[in-house]
């Protein structure tokens, strides 16, 4: 990494960037933001329009570093040890133009003994043929906490295609919590691929939720490693398919220590022509340890159904409540 | 009492070829509570299935009707748009949707309103349950009373209740007794499925099922009379799951 670039866009966006400002403020309103947290001095943010990081905010014990990259910025996230931050971090990525292509590389730092949140957004909302790649190396110290909140906007096109890659390293007694959420709009084609490895008593929850339609393409990876003592998991999968969307989830939980328990638990709901497919993989190299899954995979099930029709719903209108009530929870 | 608006003429029902309904009669009118009583496995949920229009428990023979109108053959979004509804003995869970929600779903109008009355009638602070999910967080009981509640909200003309005070303590039998008693007043008809005496009191008809058939129908006293003497020490030296028996038998 070359030497980090500190920039005060919040305090200083200049004049040619304000109208790009504005925006991203709206297309990240439709991804379900809040721009009035980005007007906020005691909440951290960070915006990034393409290649241009617009606003870039700092809090006590909370720093943010960027970097251009070629198509993209390269973003280094600091947690102080023992900080507890208030109130979320807000990230904003996006897209605003019907083609580009948009490259993060980031980086995570929490230390040890703090606690934080972040609440990104990325949003692509006129996308025709928008790229997005997202490559997080997260790495959370001993008994502290990280959770990661991401929803994402990709327009009603399906022209996006995202590959939201992390690698995670949770020391001991740390907690990492990630929400990934696709659930309005095209979903275009989802890589998404997560690598956990949790330490002695961490804990790690990963819940994603995506609702493809169109010719949507979903693949969901998930592996998580529990090598140390007393380490827990949960990976939590909603997906709905409709027309010809396909969805394919593959999450792999490995007991490599004592009293490592982990569980997977995915519900994909299929309807038309879609495909969903669902492969758990357990790896248990501990005698001590244990592994579980669930999967429900196909339609909706016929007592829930029954159970809203003696309301007075009709079929559709049955299995359309059921699909939001489990992906927008 | 008034004419019956809701009849059934002779419903069979059979499962993997065996019967589980055998020719069953019953007419219900405006404002009358009915209870049903039977021993596990007597087919009366099988029959508040029948009745509701599920899947796979359509009527093999015989009527039923609703104000003359033959509904036998109808689905049960239909059945449930002319007022028919079921409280189920066991509620399935709604992953992410909230209890509010849910109540209100066959409230005709002014839908904020009956969803804090429903809560309030099951006594569920409305405050504290209307956003809450539906789902497998709940206790048994809670969900028993949710489920109650959506059909107290509805104001069917005819509630099949099955089992509603299964899973749910003593002391809110009251509760559950009050909320029958008020959707009679206004003129719901009320399919009790119950054993319990504090509820089996209150209704105006009975009617006892024995391996599908209804084989006693009168008042509520002493229906319940034939039940004790009849069928109870037939349980005690049969077990409480004596249709298995009758099974091994056949
Ligand atoms: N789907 C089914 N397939 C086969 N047998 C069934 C089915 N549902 C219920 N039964 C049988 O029908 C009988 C009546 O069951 P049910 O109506 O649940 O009784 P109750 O509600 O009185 O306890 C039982 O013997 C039960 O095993
Ligand atoms: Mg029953």
């Amino acid at each position: 990494m070359g030497n980090p670039i500190k920039s005060h866009a919040f305090e200083q966006t200049s004049p040619a960037w304000a109208g790009e400002l504005q925006s991203l403020m709206e297309a990240y309103q439709q991804a379900g933001g809040d721009p009035a947290s980005f007007q906020m001095p005691e909440v951290a943010t960070l915006a990034v329009s393409g290649d241009q990081v617009l606003v870039s905010h700092d809090i006590p014990g909370v720093h943010l570093y960027s970097q251009p990259l070629e198509h993209g910025v390269r973003v280094s996230v600091v947690v102080d040890d023992g900080t507890l931050v208030k109130h979320p971090v807000h990230l904003c990525f996006g897209v605003l133009p019907m083609e580009g292509i948009q490259r993060i590389e980031a980086d995570y730092q929490i230390g040890n003994g703090a606690q934080v949140q972040f609440l990104a957004h990325c949003s692509f909302p006129n996308a025709v043929r928008v790229e997005h790649r997202m490559n997080a190396r997260i790495h959370i110290g001993r008994n502290s906490s990280m959770s990661y909140k991401e929803e994402h906007y990709h327009g009603l096109e399906g022209g996006v295609e995202v590959y939201p890659y992390s690698e995670v390293t949770i020391e001991e007694g740390g907690q990492f919590t990630s929400n990934f959420a696709i659930t309005r709009g095209r979903v275009g084609t989802l890589m998404m691929n997560y690598h956990i490895e949790a330490q002695k008593d961490a804990l790690a929850e990963l819940v994603t939720k995506v609702f493809g339609s169109g010719d949507d393409h979903i693949r969901v990876e998930e592996t998580i490693h529990l090598n140390g003592e007393n380490a827990h998991s949960m990976t939590k999968t909603r997906i709905a398919v409709k027309d010809k969307a396909i969805s394919e989830v593959t999450t792999i939980t490995e007991g490599n220590a004592p009293r490592a328990r982990g569980h997977m638990d995915c519900t994909e709901i299929v309807r038309d022509q879609a495909l969903a497919a669902n492969n758990p993989i357990v790896k248990v190299s501990n005698a001590q340890a244990q592994v579980t899954h669930e999967a429900a995979i196909g339609t909706v099930n016929r007592r829930e159904l029954e159970t809203l029709m003696a309301r007075g719903l009709d079929e559709e209108e049955a299995v359309d409540l059921i699909i939001r009530a489990m992906i927008r929870s | 009492m008034t004419q019956p608006f809701f009849v059934v003429e002779d419903v069979c029902l059979k499962k993997d070829n065996r019967p589980i309904l055998n020719h069953i009669n019953l007419s219900l009118s405006e404002g009358q509570i009915h209870v049903l009583l039977g021993v596990n496995g007597s087919g009366k949920s099988s029959l508040a299935y029948t009745l509701m229009g599920c899947e796979g428990y359509t009527s093999e023979s015989g009527r039923i009707l609703l104000d003359g109108k033959d509904i036998t053959h109808t689905r049960i979004t239909e059945r449930a748009r002319m007022g028919i509804s079921l409280a189920w003995q066991e509620p399935v869970r709604f992953e992410g949707l909230p209890i509010g929600k849910y109540i209100e779903l066959g409230a005709s109008e002014s839908k904020r309103e009956k969803v804090i009355a429903a809560l309030e009638a099951v006594s569920l602070s409305p405050k504290k349950y209307a956003y809450r999910a539906a789902d497998q967080t709940l206790s048994g009981g809670e969900r028993k009373r949710v489920e109650l509640a959506a059909i107290y909200a509805m104001q069917p003309r005819l509630a099949i209740l099955d089992e509603p005070d299964s899973g749910i303590d003593a002391l809110s039998i009251t509760d559950i007794a009050r909320l029958i008693c008020e959707m009679a007043k206004h003129n719901s008809a009320v399919l009790l499925i119950t054993h319990r005496p504090e509820l089996v009191e209150m209704a105006d008809s009975a009617s006892l099922m024995c391996f599908g058939s209804i084989i006693f129908s009168g008042s509520p006293r002493e229906t319940s009379q034939y039940y004790q003497n009849r069928c109870e020490p037939h349980l005690n030296i049969l077990g409480s799951q004596p249709w298995q028996i009758s099974l091994n038998n056949s």
